[in-house]
């Protein structure tokens, strides 16, 4: 059996991948992914101590968290096709139009 | 008629009061006729009602004194002053003094500042002052006394500055507010003893007390003298005494009829108000009566010599003024209060006729003041010259007028004293009214007689004229006061009664001790002492009437002989420039030296400019921030969360489990 530790090495590097492609990253859709990565990273801790517990609540979470990210794919995709529209660019650091 | 119900007590302060607010308020849209109604009717009004109370106080079986007592004022455990009106026979001539004087002068200003700007403003000051004047004659604790005391200290600034545009008028006001700040500082740390030792301000509750522990004077008790000596020094900040005398003269920069309301008639007198007041006080402590008495004294005849070498008109009679204050005094300083207060009320009379006469003929010469360029208006202003003569006897005690009774009572009071002293401050008083006389028939006939030495320049437009009967009304109704008012004092070894001094007897009920005294001594020696002073005001008349009318290059020449004695009278003893060395300019290289660049530009200024600083430096920080990069803000929110994280994880065992 392997041990939850492992589990939550893995799912700490994942998420910490996640945060540096985020930071890193210019493109959106990239930025985007390393979104999914991290709520992913999450879903893989919840499961463990799901597991860990034997409790349910922590799986029925991950489905909760699934189910968000899949409505949240559907918008932030729709979004990014429409700045693509209007701006003919990917690139996060021209799309400033709030900067002061 | 019918005693006068004493809830009318309140409305004499109050009416005065709403015409203050009326022309302060609305003055300046009114036309000049309105404004004048309200200040007349609002003076006058009070004046009448101060009538009825004297009908009312002097009907027989009528109680000493009435009170009137608002809601508590200022209650706190083991303290409390009330907003309280006492009326006693002391009060009703105080009272009788500022409302009628005071209508009187009102009266003359509707004449004298018609053609003044901010007329307006001069009715409402004055109005105003009326009303803190009655507060402070009415007062019934030392509190209220001290708010009226305050107030009349306000309006005198505000109406010595009521020329503001001119420097000189405007340093004159502030230099009347600051002397008597210091005189005020003695009346306040007075009060505050008052409160620690009698628990209470209360005229009757204090000399009552004072009544009951005889053994507090027996025992040399220090807070009484200590009291009463910082009384004082309030009092002659108020009444222009030496070492507070300074400002008074300068006074004479506001209008006229202020110099004879506030700075002659009523204001001045209240420091012999306030010092008669507490007559149980200065009776408890030899040692502070002998300090007014000589102070009395110094100030009377030092204010006199240097009246004597003034040559501007008003200059003169402020000096008088003093040196009268000073007479005042002397009297209460050796326990003659009825005299002081007797002097007082005749003082009034002919003091404010000699303001307003001179005011009169200033108007005259469209603002002469200077005596060396009048002269002769004998025949072209005569009402005012007449109302002027009889001033002018009566301040220099010539008999039968009024200043003659009371100058006479005070100088026989304090002959016949058991003050060690007496016959020293007798000879000073003696001295001073030789000395009055001169001054005061020097200025009669350097106005006057002679030849008139008008600037033909200045008159081109304007010739000389007589004043309105706005102005020669009062005038001839306060000259007739000057003749008779001293016959309600008229002493027993004249052949009268002195009823003036058995009416102040309820008041000053241990004043009997000084009479029987007085009554032993006999009348002969009052009798020659009339002689005495009589025949030295006569030679003072004799000796101007050389100088400036038989001779009058006599004056200067002699001047000329005793040129460094000259000047030093003429300089007024350098007292001014004393001040101004050794108090002014230490005091001002202080405040410049260590609290403007120390304190203001040091602490205070660096204070503010670091504070300044400090915000733009973070701002600087926080500007850095907020960049508009989405990424960055991602970043921040990633290290917050780490820290936060961290504190979590690390935090109980960094700071402990709580």
């Amino acid at each position: 059996m392997v041990p939850t530790a492992y589990y939550l090495i893995l799912a700490a590097m994942l998420f910490s991948i996640g945060i540096a492609a985020f930071l890193i990253k210019r493109n959106v859709i990239t930025i985007f992914i390393s979104i999914e990565l991290m709520l992913n990273a999450v879903n893989l801790t919840f499961v463990a101590f799901a597991h860990m517990w034997h409790q349910v609540s922590g799986q029925i979470f991950v489905f909760f968290v699934m189910v968000v990210a899949a409505a949240e794919a559907a918008v932030g995709l729709a979004i990014i096709i429409s700045i693509f529209r209007t701006r003919q660019t990917l690139n996060v650091d021209e799309i400033d139009l709030m900067r002061s | 008629m019918n005693p006068m119900p004493t809830s009318c007590l309140w409305f004499i302060p109050l009416l005065p009061f709403a015409g203050f607010l009326i022309n302060g308020t609305l003055g300046r849209r009114l036309p000049r006729a309105v404004v004048s109604i309200v200040a007349l009717l609002f003076t006058a009004l009070p004046a009448a009602i101060v009538a009825w109370l004297w009908m009312t106080m002097c009907a027989a079986g009528a109680p000493d004194a009435i009170e009137v007592v608002s809601r508590p004022w200022i209650a706190i455990t083991g303290f409390h002053a009330d907003f309280a009106f006492t009326v006693d026979h002391l009060t009703l001539i105080m009272l009788a003094v500022v409302t009628g004087v005071g209508f009187l002068i009102h009266i003359y200003s509707v004449g004298y500042m018609a053609h003044e700007e901010g007329y307006w403003r001069f009715f409402a000051y004055l109005n105003l002052f009326m009303f803190f004047m009655s507060v402070l004659v009415l007062a019934s604790n030392f509190l209220l006394l001290f708010v009226g005391w305050e107030g009349v200290g306000l309006c005198s600034y505000l109406l010595i500055g009521f020329y503001f545009k001119k420097t000189s008028a405007a340093n004159a006001g502030k230099k009347a507010f600051i002397v008597n700040r210091i005189g005020d500082f003695g009346f306040l740390l007075a009060m505050f003893l008052l409160i620690a030792h009698f628990g209470s301000l209360s005229f009757t509750q204090v000399f009552a007390s004072i009544a009951q522990h005889p053994e507090w004077q027996q025992q040399g008790a220090h807070f009484l003298p200590a009291i009463c000596l910082l009384l004082v020094l309030g009092a002659a900040g108020k009444s222009a005494q030496i070492p507070l005398y300074i400002w008074l003269p300068d006074a004479m920069e506001g209008p006229t009829p202020v110099s004879a309301l506030i700075h002659a008639a009523t204001m001045v007198t209240a420091g012999v108000y306030m010092v008669a007041r507490c007559h149980v006080l200065f009776n408890s402590s030899p040692l502070a009566l002998s300090v007014v008495a000589i102070i009395g004294a110094a100030t009377a005849i030092l204010a006199a010599s240097i009246g004597m070498v003034q040559h501007d008109i008003k200059r003169v009679l402020a000096y008088s003024t003093i040196s009268q204050l000073g007479y005042m005094f002397m009297a209460c300083g050796v326990g003659a209060y009825a005299a002081g207060i007797f002097h007082l009320l005749t003082h009034s009379f002919f003091k404010a006729l000699l303001f307003l006469a001179a005011g009169s003929v200033i108007h005259a010469l469209s603002g002469e003041q200077d005596m060396r360029r009048m002269g002769g208006l004998r025949t072209r202003t005569p009402i005012t010259f007449w109302c002027m003569s009889a001033g002018v006897f009566a301040i220099a005690g010539i008999p039968p007028f009024a200043g003659f009774f009371s100058k006479d009572e005070i100088l026989y009071r304090t002959f016949t004293s058991p003050n060690p002293l007496h016959i020293v401050l007798w000879l000073v008083g003696l001295l001073t009214a030789g000395m009055t006389s001169f001054y005061m028939f020097r200025l009669w006939f350097k106005t006057f007689f002679g030849e008139p030495h008008v600037d033909p320049h200045a008159n081109a437009h304007h010739s000389v004229h007589e004043s309105p009967w706005f102005m020669l009304l009062p005038l001839v109704i306060l000259a007739i006061l000057s003749v008779v008012g001293g016959w309600i004092g008229i002493p027993a070894a004249l052949s009268g009664s002195n009823r003036f001094e058995h009416f102040l007897d309820p008041v000053f009920a241990n004043g009997a001790a000084s009479e029987a005294v007085a009554s032993t001594t006999g009348s002969g020696i009052e009798l020659v002492l009339t002689l005495v002073s009589v025949l030295v005001v006569v030679a003072g008349f004799y000796i101007a009437y050389i100088f400036y009318y038989e001779k009058p290059g006599t004056a200067a020449a002699l001047a000329e002989r005793h040129r460094p004695a000259y000047n030093l009278v003429k300089n007024k003893y350098w007292v001014d420039e004393f001040y101004s060395a050794f108090l002014v300019t230490p005091l001002l290289m202080f405040t410049r030296g260590i609290l403007e660049l120390v304190v203001d530009h040091g602490v205070v200024n660096g204070s503010g400019q670091a504070a300044g600083a400090a915000t733009r430096s973070l701002a600087w920080i926080e500007r850095k921030q907020i960049s508009g990069n989405i990424r960055s803000y991602a970043g921040w929110l990633a290290i917050g969360a780490a820290a936060v994280i961290a504190v979590m994880v690390f935090g109980n065992s960094l700071w402990g489990t709580r």
